[in-house]
């Protein structure tokens, strides 16, 4: 059973994307959106994991309209797929279900 | 596909509030239902009927309303987050003996077992944490 997680908070102040990674299956997806799109770049504490588990097979998102609003466009790191609303919610339906990590 | 949508964030405090109101615009637009909102803890705010945002930023309550008036939507709001948090509606007020209600039209007080129900008829709930 595959589960989408969304981070909503970014990694830089909070641990929930840590967490997310600790438990995230190789199914799973995972949705960076609001300051959580702070997970998508290179220089985030959570680089190296969010590396290795994309190498697994994760998808990992980041929604776009957070990302430009926060300038980070030419910062995120390759391997994150950029995504807007109509795709979080088709990411939803992809899914069995969608776990809301804040 | 019949969606839920929990908001346990504040309005206006975080991002989260304005990411559920455009997640339920995306879903409508695609076709999907949204069954019910049921608000709980900092939500609770988003149904006061005393909000009263800048004319120029937004208003949650009045988006609220309007979405689910037009598309046939459930607005819960949690009785226990709602009361201690001074957001009551005309029959609450009444029980507490209080000067007025201010739960704004179109939302109803209700329990967690509306969350609960909320979860057994959707084929998805999606929180959004403040």
């Amino acid at each position: 059973m595959s589960t989408l997680h969304t981070i909503n908070k970014s990694p830089f102040s909070h641990s929930t994307l840590a967490s997310c990674l600790q438990v995230c299956g190789k199914q799973d997806g995972i949705l960076l959106l609001e300051d959580g799109v702070f997970g998508a770049l290179a220089s985030s504490p959570c680089a190296e994991e969010l590396a290795t588990i994309i190498e697994t097979g994760v998808r990992v998102y980041a929604l776009k309209g957070d990302v430009n609003a926060r300038g980070l466009q030419e910062k995120i790191r390759a391997g994150i797929l950029l995504t807007d609303y109509n795709g979080f919610v088709q990411l939803s339906i992809e899914h069995k279900c969608v776990q809301s990590w804040y | 596909m019949i969606f839920s949508l929990a908001i346990y964030a504040a309005p206006y405090t975080s991002q989260a509030s304005d990411s559920a109101y455009r997640f339920a615009l995306a879903l409508l637009e695609n076709g999907h239902t949204l069954y019910r909102v049921f608000f709980y803890q900092d939500g609770v705010h988003t149904a006061s009927s005393l909000n009263t945002p800048p004319q120029d930023e937004i208003h949650f309550t009045h988006n609220w309303q309007a979405l689910a008036q037009q598309h046939n939507i459930d607005l819960i709001v949690c009785i226990a987050a709602a009361l201690k948090r001074g957001l009551l509606n005309k029959q609450e007020a009444s029980r507490y003996d209080k000067p007025a209600f201010n739960l704004a039209e179109g939302f109803e007080i209700s329990g967690l077992g509306q969350l609960v129900d909320a979860a057994v008829i959707s084929d998805r709930l999606i929180t959004f944490g403040g």
